[in-house]
This record gives structure tokens, C-alpha cells and sequence, in this order.
């Protein structure tokens, strides 16, 4: 059996979060990505034990934890585990379980640590029932949420991307299995093009993966402007004086606060960054490297410009970053006379709002503003999301198997290898959709192809 | 008055390509076994095209010799023209296919029932078909003979209440104007198998000194021909040549004219036709925008003027068959010898049965060929051999023997019949496996005759040759890993040639046979130490080494799905008391009763959801 995990805290605030790995190598995964302070290693101690350390995810220290080692039979599932205890936060776990993802595990499908445990033996009967009821639940709810998918957006975009799959596939199959009816010739070209297409098609509904976790988990919003703008002040008057009710994580590499914070409706996750300046410092530099690297992956970016000072080269450049993404110019400091000519920011900014973070003096009028974007279509849950995990690694898959296709047609392999992994694709999405792959590429020949004696 | 006529084993009905490999087979394992047909010159009959093999069907023959069984060496014994077909599409597609002489076909197939020790062949209808209290099976013949077996095969093809369909004209026949068997039916429908109607048809076969050749394309044979068999050591040359014409305007405007004369859409006929295997008409009513449709034309053998008109099928009337026939180019002037027809049968929905060809409901009782909702001779062949086994085996009280999807085609054919049941006549198609790329027709012999030897199927002498084989090409696979090419003039001019990129240091051969642009054949100019051995050897080298990384990525699944089909299922589970199971997963469970969690995840309207509460279910 393969070695499974899962985030099995509920998700959401809590101070810990707990990553559960079950399986023969759990400790052998769980050491990829987890150093221990003392320097021991998971899979040489015994079990019942606690080691204390550091994760990691490609070579960046992302979290503290407590790994708790379990030895086969004596654990939850009756197999090895490990459980890292970490920060809590659904944005810190999800991070450590694609760690750990990463080191070999596969996801756990759902009730699947309370199959194993009873697979061997560590349940009875009457659990055992229990657990029927638990599957059988959880396929109700995997069924409503295939249903949500199959209305939404996602459904008709990758179903558009399977019906060209199908298209092609049963043009293969025409084209080898009746070689000798007169059906068109199949070219390299024309099955390279509709694989491109649909890696293209594909990767961009993969990127928004992001903004599913962003509608479920929070906006990805950065915080921006010079040093001493006022970001700290404002992030500590959207987050609540009281700093401790949300999660909080200082990264040790990076200048780069997280929050997760509730404004009206709408959950933001929000990060203050280092000022953006020109600078020949080193260390200086990664920082500012980091926050234009963050402005690009943010779905929201609040840009704070200090109202008692005039506009500086790198408040325009900042502009100028910032005008084709969804954005807020905020300009602080009413409290103090203005020295700010602010012509340059409203034309290049939709969204502008004045306050005042010292005296809290505006601080609604931005929050409908954040809300009213939130509300926009940019963050619209229906808009053809990639809403969970599963979905992820079925398209994931699936464009695996389609960029190996592209790279056999382009080595010259024959059509035979190309057809096998553009119908592996094709089961893939099907997969996604909650269809059941089968028949269709066959019946799609027949449909579409005058062929036979 | 009834007789007493004999006792057997095995009991088949029906002598066509599943009966024939089926009785064969029961009676090489040693069982007493009889073989009944209508007509005893009807034996091994080809009533459509003569010709074995084709795509996805020529890895059935290659499978069937694989194993022991006999079509491929008749079809060698009897070729006229050979083709490799789908060369250039991959080693996956590669598919043999031979034209035959069908008469010879049949006659030889006919004299190795008569030569076969263990083996009775009986011209004989069955009309009656019933179970003793002692729990063997009661055959009353049409002359009321009375024999008794302890396993009958039904193989009755399209003999079973077969009716003909030509226009307005419908009688009560099987084919080539053989009686149909019209009282087995009742029997069948007495031991609790429900029947349904298919149908099927073919073209006119016509005289060959009526067609002008002289502005037709020709089709010659592969040169030197391949053989399906493992066991044929030298073929012989190519006999004959096949014709292509093709359809034109005045060939629609005439069948359009006369649609509604055809029987199919005049509502005569209620039988389900193949997909894949359409007469003209339908082609023409399907595909209307399609100006032009091909025909291949083929001698039907060497001692008969007669010629089949692939791509023509048809149940027009005669007199419209003959002039949309001759509004074809090279066919002005053509005389019809037989006409064509459509015909209508009994079959049994395979969903029936168990993946051993037996019907779980009636114990002993196996079917195999058309009756099991198929069609083609060589799925017929196939199914015969593998009900012939079973029944065998099942008597010596042996295991079963069973062919999953990964193993062959022959495994998914069954596998597809009893798991998904068919809807219209089915047909081996390559994009029917999954795992083409592993099941090829070249490695056949590597995949089956293991097990074809374990049973019994398989000679000493040609065991000897298999493992010789293998040891050969390890020994090949060994010298090219060791081979080593400078980076001579001579080499780079090779892969230049070829569109591939030079070297410029020492390759090896190996490494050189893994890119795609090169092959054995275009390096036998440098490759100066190549053994004499068979070319199917190096055939296997090359493509196990240029497709390792993909053959590897389906043995992996493969490996995935055995461990499904690992966990067994009891027979007689209601699952209806399954608690967690959706209602649709119980009835179609409840129908198919699948012999294992992977062929449970197969059936449509099983979630992967219900495979988890089996899996919870089984285990408790």
C-alpha cells in the first residue's frame, strides 16, 4: 500500500494544524522535508517518541513542528505514522502537506485513514459501520460537489478540452484501426496542435487553482509602498490591535508578514512587505526582488502613499507596476498637511481612497472598497475555479500525460505511444468531471467515421 | 422414437471458427468430445470475407496460435496474399492480414476435426437442449438422437432462428443458403437465457471475368508475406492480387432512389446491426456528405471465379443490388453470382456469463462466437478456444483458466463481454486495450505460450523452439548493449540520412536503436557481427528498447489493475445488502456479479466510491 497523508485537524483557525502520514516510508517522506533540531532522524527512533525541528519546502524553512513518531501496529491506522504538528492556519498546513506531498506521499483520499485502520484491525465492528456511513457520506458530498462542477465553469472549459482530446483520439483510432477505409491522414501537426492547445488551455485553468484557495482561504493581498508609509499601522488596524487572533508567521528568510484577516465578508491574506526602493545593498535587494515577485502573484494589491510628502521616482514606479493588476491606492496621512499631488495615481489607479491610520479616520470607506473588489469578477468562485486538490492533481495528470504526448511527437515516436497517453489525458479529465472513462473514444469513431466492410 | 446415441464430455454446437477451436481444444486436453453441425461441408465456413486477420483481429490469431490454437496455421496453410497492415503507425497497430482460400480454408479446417483423436464431428441439428436430474446435459437431435454431455459449447452463430433479408423478400435461413437451427432457441430460453436479436450482412460475390480490371488500382501482398503462425517456418509467395473502386454520384442517387425498399429502413428488420461494419446503404444514409465510398475487390480462392466486394454489404432488393453494383467503375458489366443479404440471429447478452465463457447460471453450459453478441471470425475463434479450455478444465476438476485484460486481447474481448455486455454485434478494435503498447502481435508468443504449454496446448518441439527463441534474444539484447560504433563517416552518414543528429564519440548500438528515426534494417551496413536468426527477434529487441520508457508506464498500471483483479468476489453475494452501496451500483452488481474488484471497477455506474465500500465490505 502506498503511503498516504492528509491534513486531519479541521481546517480553518486553530493554533495547530496536524499532517497526518500513514504508510510503510512515512518516516523515510517525513525525513525529506523535516530536520530535527538534535540532528535525529525519524525513521532511526523508536515509536511513542517526539522530535522537535524545522520544515522545509524546496530548501526554505516554511515552519516549526513537532513530528510525533508511531511504529506499525501501534498507531491510529496500524501502520507507520507520523503526525507534524505545525502553526495552525489552512495556508501553513496546506503548504507542509504539499511538502510532503512532494517527498513521495500520495493524498489521502477521503476516509481513507479511518479505512486503513480498520483494514487492520483497529476497529470493530460497530465503528466499522460508522464508517460505512462516513464513506458513504463522503461520496454524497464528493457527488454535490461534481454536481457544483459540472454547472460551473470548470466543468465546460475542461470538457471543452476533452471533447478536442476526444476528437483527435478517435481520429487515431479511425485512422489505425481501419487503415485501409478512406479516412483522412492523421499529421503530426494537426495532433500537436491540438495537444498544445490543450496543455495551454489546461495550465491556465491550473493557475487558478490559486484563486479557488483564495475565494476558500483568503485573498491574496499585498500590502506595498515606501518605508514608513504606514503598512504596519494599516495591517495592524485591518487585522484587530489584538495580533494573537490570527495566524501569524515571521518568515526567517524573508521580509514577508502574513495575516489572515476578515474585512466585511471577504477573508484577505495579507502581506506586508519590505519598501520598494532602488538600492545597492545585497540583502536589501532580495527583499525588494521578493515584494515585486509577491505584487505579481497577489490577487490584490493595497499601495500606501505617505499624502504629507511629495511623490517619489519609486512611488511611480510602483504605479506603474501596479496599475494592471487589482489594485487600491491608498494615501495616508490625512492627519498631516498634504504635500502629495495625487493627479498621477487616480489616472493610473481606479480604486484611490484617503485615510488616516493614526486616527482610524476613513478606514470603511477602504474596507467597502476592498469588499466591492472582492466582490468583482476577479474572485468569482464560479468563474472557472479549480476549487480543491482532487480537481488539482486531475488536471495535473492530465497535462502531464499530454506535455509527455507533445514530447514523443516532437522525438519522432509513432502514433501509437502519442494516441495511449493523449486517451490517458482524456481519463484524466474525465476523472475531474466525475465521469467514468470507458467507451468513449470508441463510440466517438463510429460517430464521427464512415469505416467497415 | 428417441435413441440412445452416445455419451461425452464436451459437447459443441456449432462448427464455425468458435466451435471448430473450441472442440479442438476440449478434445487436445483429453476430454471425449463431439462436434454437431447443420452441414457437415459447412465446417469452418467463411459466409463473408475471405479473408483472417486485420486490425486488432490479427492479434487474436497471433494469441490463438500462441496459445495452442489453430486458426493462424490453417490461415497460413490457406493464404493467398499477406499484408502487414498500419506499418509506420507504430509497432502497437501492426496487424496481419490474410486473404484466403476459403473452400481450402474450410476443408482443411474440416480434416483436422476429422484427424483430431478425442473428436466426433456429427452432421446433426440440435433441436432440443435439456438438463438430466444427474446433472448432465441431454442433446435431442432433429433425427431424435439423444446424446449426453457433461459440458455443452454453443457456438450456433448466426444460425440461430437465422432469417435472411433481401428487399421485400425474407425467409427462414442460416448462411450460404444452410438451414437455420430453429428449435435450439426454446431450449435455451427453457434453461432461463434471454435472447435477443443482432444482424449482420455482406455484399454480393460476383464472377470475375465480368469485371474490367484494366483502370482499377491494385493491392499487392507484402514481399517477403509474414506468417500469423509461430509454428510456420516457410509461407510462400503471394498468390494473388486484390482490386480498389470506389463509389461515385449515380451509385448514391440509386441506393437514395431505393432506400426505402431496403428492409432495415422499411422497420422489417428489428435485429442491431454492427457500427462498424455498415451495409452500403446505411453508409450512404449516415455519411450523406460523403461523395464516394471505397470498395475492395477479392478472390473468394484459386479454383472459383467468384469475387467478394468488400465495403458493399447490402439488403437492397436483387435488381437495385445489381445496378448500384454496376454504376461502379470496373463493376459496368458485372454478373452477380450470390447477392447480397442481411441476416438476422439469436444471440445471448453476454453479461451472462463468467469470464471462463460459462453461463453462471446454468453450470456446464458455455457459449462462444456470434452467439455471445459478436462478431468476426476471428473474436468467434478466440472465444471457442477459451470455452473449449474451460469446459475441459472445468471436468478434470482443474482451475479455471482465465485471461485478463492485460494479457491480451483475447482477455479484454471476454473481459468487455461479460463486463459491459454489447449493444451491437462487437468487433477487436486496438483502441479497445489499454494496453496496447505491451499487448502486441509481435511479442504474442512471449505472452501466452507459457500458459498455452502449462495447459497442454503446446508441443514439445514447438516449447523447444520458444525457449530457444528467448535465449536468442537475450543473447541479441546482450550484443548490442556491448556493441559499440565509432563515430565513423560511414555511421554519421547513416544518421543524417536518417534526420538524427551525429556523434561524435563511440555509441552504442542499443542507445542508437532508442531513438525513433533508426532501426535494424538501416544499420546492417555497419552492424557487421548481426547474428542468422529469426527477424522477428530483432523485431522485439528493437521495440522493447525504443518504447522501454512507455512500455514501463503500462506495466505499472498493469500492475495497478492486477492487484484489483487480486481481490476476489463471492458468487453469491446479494448486494443489495451491501450497506453503503448507491442503488445503481447494486443492481448492475446484482447483473454482472463480477468475479473480482477490478472488473466491479469496469461496469458502468459502478463510482470509484462503491469500489471503496466493496473494498471495506470484503475485508470484513
Amino acid at each position: 500500500m502506498s503511503t498516504i497523508a492528509a491534513i486531519s485537524t479541521a481546517q480553518g483557525e486553530g493554533g495547530i494544524g496536524v499532517i497526518r502520514i500513514s504508510g510503510e516510508n512515512s518516516a523515510e517522506i517525513a525525513d525529506k522535508i523535516f530536520k530535527s533540531v538534535s540532528g535525529k532522524k525519524l525513521s532511526e527512533i523508536e515509536g511513542y517518541r517526539a522530535l522537535f525541528g524545522n520544515i522545509y519546502k524546496e530548501g526554505e524553512v516554511i515552519d516549526e513542528a513537532v513530528a510525533l513518531n508511531f511504529k506499525a501496529p501501534h498507531s491510529f491506522t496500524g501502520e507507520n505514522v507520523v503526525e507534524l504538528s505545525c502553526h495552525g492556519g489552512v495556508f501553513i498546513t496546506r503548504e507542509v502537506l504539499s511538502a510532503v506531498i512532494d517527498a513521495g506521499a500520495v493524498l489521502a483520499e477521503p476516509g481513507e485513514f479511518t479505512k486503513r485502520a480498520y483494514l487492520n484491525g483497529k476497529m470493530d465492528l460497530t465503528e466499522a459501520e460508522a464508517v460505512m456511513d462516513l464513506i458513504s457520506a463522503k461520496s454524497k458530498s464528493a457527488a454535490r460537489a461534481a454536481m457544483y462542477v459540472k454547472e460551473g465553469t470548470l466543468f465546460k472549459k475542461s470538457r471543452a478540452v476533452k471533447e478536442s482530446l476526444l476528437t483527435t483520439a478517435a481520429h487515431l483510432s479511425a485512422w489505425a484501426d481501419y487503415p485501409e477505409e478512406d479516412i483522412p491522414e492523421v499529421t503530426d501537426n494537426s495532433v500537436l496542435q491540438s495537444v498544445k492547445n490543450s496543455i495551454d488551455v489546461l495550465s491556465k485553468l491550473l493557475s487558478t487553482y490559486n484563486i479557488g484557495q483564495a475565494v476558500k482561504e483568503g485573498i491574496d493581498t499585498v500590502i506595498v509602498g515606501r518605508p514608513n508609509a504606514g503598512k504596519s499601522t494599516l495591517m495592524n488596524i485591518l487585522s484587530g490591535v489584538e495580533r494573537s487572533i490570527v495566524t501569524s508567521i515571521e518568515g526567517t528568510t524573508r521580509d514577508v508578514i502574513e495575516d489572515t484577516v476578515v474585512v466585511g465578508n471577504v477573508i484577505l491574506r495579507l502581506s506586508d512587505t519590505a519598501g520598494i526602493r532602488q538600492t545597492d545593498n545585497e540583502i536589501e535587494k532580495i527583499g525588494v526582488e521578493k515584494t515585486l515577485k509577491k505584487i505579481e502573484s497577489a490577487s490584490l494589491v493595497i499601495a500606501l502613499f505617505d499624502g504629507s510628502k511629495p511623490l517619489t521616482d519609486e512611488d511611480i514606479s510602483l504605479i506603474d507596476k501596479i496599475k494592471n493588476v487589482p489594485s487600491i491606492a491608498v494615501i495616508n496621512k490625512t492627519d498631516l498637511e498634504s504635500n502629495i499631488n495625487t493627479e498621477y495615481i487616480i489616472k493610473n489607479i481606479e480604486n484611490t481612497v484617503f485615510i488616516s491610520a493614526k486616527n482610524e479616520d476613513n478606514i470603511d470607506e477602504l474596507r467597502n472598497i476592498i469588499e466591492k473588489l472582492a466582490g468583482t469578477e476577479n474572485f468569482d468562485p464560479s468563474a472557472g475555479i479549480i476549487a480543491n486538490e482532487r480537481q488539482k492533481n486531475a488536471v495535473k495528470k492530465a497535462v502531464d500525460s499530454l506535455k509527455e504526448a507533445e514530447s514523443a511527437l516532437k522525438f519522432g515516436f509513432t502514433m501509437d505511444a502519442v494516441t495511449v497517453l493523449i486517451s490517458e489525458a482524456i481519463d484524466y479529465l474525465l476523472e475531474l468531471t466525475g465521469e467514468k472513462a470507458g467507451e468513449e473514444i470508441v463510440d466517438r469513431v463510429f460517430h464521427n467515421f464512415c469505416v467497415g466492410k | 422414437m428417441s435413441y440412445n446415441a452416445g455419451k461425452f464430455d464436451v459437447a459443441v454446437i456449432g462448427a464455425g471458427h468458435a466451435g471448430t477451436e473450441a472442440a479442438l481444444a476440449s478434445a487436445r486436453l483429453g476430454c471425449n468430445t463431439i462436434i454437431f453441425t447443420i452441414n457437415n461441408d459447412a465446417v469452418g465456413n467463411c459466409p463473408c470475407n475471405p479473408s483472417i486477420g486485420g486490425t486488432a483481429k490479427g492479434h487474436l490469431v497471433r494469441e490463438i496460435d500462441a496459445l495452442g490454437g489453430e486458426m493462424g496455421k490453417t490461415a497460413d496453410e490457406c493464404f493467398l496474399q499477406m499484408r502487414m497492415l498500419n506499418r509506420g503507425k507504430g509497432p502497437a497497430v501492426h496487424s496481419l492480414r490474410a486473404q484466403i482460400d476459403r473452400r481450402k480454408y474450410a476443408d482443411t479446417m474440416k480434416h483436422k476435426i476429422e484427424l483430431q483423436e478425442n473428436l466426433i464431428l456429427r452432421q446433426a441439428e440440435i433441436t432440443k437442449l435439456e438438463k438430466s436430474n444427474n446433472g448432465e446435459w441431454l442433446l435431442t437431435t432433429r433425427m431424435d438422437a439423444l446424446f449426453t454431455a457433461k459440458a455443452v459449447i454453443i457456438a450456433t452463430g448466426t444460425y440461430l432462428g437465422g432469417r435472411i433479408y433481401v428487399g421485400e423478400t425474407s425467409y427462414e435461413s442460416g448462411p450460404d443458403g444452410i438451414f437455420p437451427a430453429k428449435f435450439l432457441g426454446e431450449s435455451l430460453k427453457n434453461l432461463g437465457l434471454s435472447l435477443r436479436r443482432f444482424k449482420t450482412g455482406t455484399p454480393a460475390r460476383v464472377l470475375k471475368s465480368s469485371i474490367d480490371f484494366t483502370e482499377l488500382e491494385v493491392q499487392n501482398g507484402d514481399e517477403p508475406p509474414v506468417p500469423f503462425s509461430y509454428d510456420t517456418d516457410n509461407l510462400g509467395e503471394n498468390k494473388v492480387v486484390c482490386h480498389i473502386s470506389w463509389t461515385n454520384p449515380k451509385t448514391k442517387q440509386i441506393i437514395q432512389d431505393n432506400i426505402h425498399r431496403s428492409p432495415l429502413y422499411a422497420g422489417k428488420i428489428d435485429g442491431i446491426g454492427p457500427r462498424y461494419c455498415p451495409s452500403i446503404e446505411d453508409k450512404i444514409v449516415r455519411f450523406a456528405n460523403k461523395e464516394r465510398h471505397q470498395l475492395f475487390i477479392e478472390p473468394c480462392g484459386l479454383d472459383t471465379e467468384e469475387m467478394y466486394l468488400q465495403g458493399m454489404s447490402s439488403s437492397l432488393p436483387e435488381e437495385v443490388q445489381t445496378e448500384f453494383y454496376k454504376s461502379i467503375k470496373g463493376l459496368e458489366n458485372v454478373v452477380i453470382m450470390r447477392p447480397a443479404y442481411a441476416i438476422e440471429y439469436d444471440c445471448v447478452d453476454p453479461i451472462q456469463m463468467d469470464s471462463t465463457l460459462e453461463f453462471r447460471d446454468c453450470p456446464g453450459l458455455y457459449g462462444a462466437g456470434q452467439f455471445n453478441g459478436s462478431s468476426g471470425y476471428e473474436e468467434a475463434a478466440a472465444q471457442g478456444l477459451v470455452a473449449g479450455i474451460n469446459a475441459a478444465l472445468k471436468i478434470q476438476g482443474k482451475e479455471p483458466f482465465i485471461l485478463d485484460r492485460a494479457s491480451s486481447y483475447i482477455g479484454t474481448l471476454i473481459d468487455d463481454l461479460v463486463t459491459k455486455g454489447v449493444s451491437d454485434p462487437y468487433r477487436m478494435m486496438t483502441s479497445r486495450s489499454e494496453y496496447r503498447l505491451v499487448l502486441r502481435q509481435d511479442n504474442a508468443d512471449v505472452r501466452l505460450t507459457p500458459l498455452g504449454r502449462e495447459l497442454g496446448l503446446i508441443s514439445d518441439n514447438r516449447w523447444e523452439k520458444y525457449t530457444e527463441k528467448q535465449e536468442l534474444k537475450k543473447q541479441e539484447y546482450k550484443r548490442i548493449k556491448n556493441t559499440v560504433f565509432s563515430p565513423t563517416d560511414e555511421l554519421n552518414k547513416i544518421l543524417v540520412s536518417r534526420e538524427t543528429s551525429e556523434v561524435n564519440t563511440g555509441v552504442r548500438m542499443l542507445d542508437l536503436l532508442k531513438r525513433p528515426q533508426i532501426n535494424y534494417e538501416c544499420l546492417t551496413s555497419i552492424d557487421t557481427n548481426r547474428p542468422n536468426i529469426d527477424s522477428n527477434i530483432f523485431e522485439q529487441v528493437e521495440i522493447e528498447i525504443k518504447y522501454e520508457g512507455y512500455i514501463q508506464k503500462q506495466l505499472e498500471q498493469v500492475e495497478k489493475m492486477r492487484r484489483l483483479e487480486k481481490k476476489k468476489l463471492p458468487n453469491d453475494v446479494d448486494y443489495s445488502t451491501v450497506t453503503g452501496l448507491r442503488l445503481e451500483a447494486q443492481e448492475k452488481l446484482n447483473k454482472v456479479r463480477p468475479q473480482n474488484i477490478g472488473q466491479a471497477s469496469r461496469i458502468s455506474g459502478v463510482s470509484p466510491a462503491d469500489i471503496s465500500v466493496l473494498l471495506i465490505w470484503l475485508s470484513r
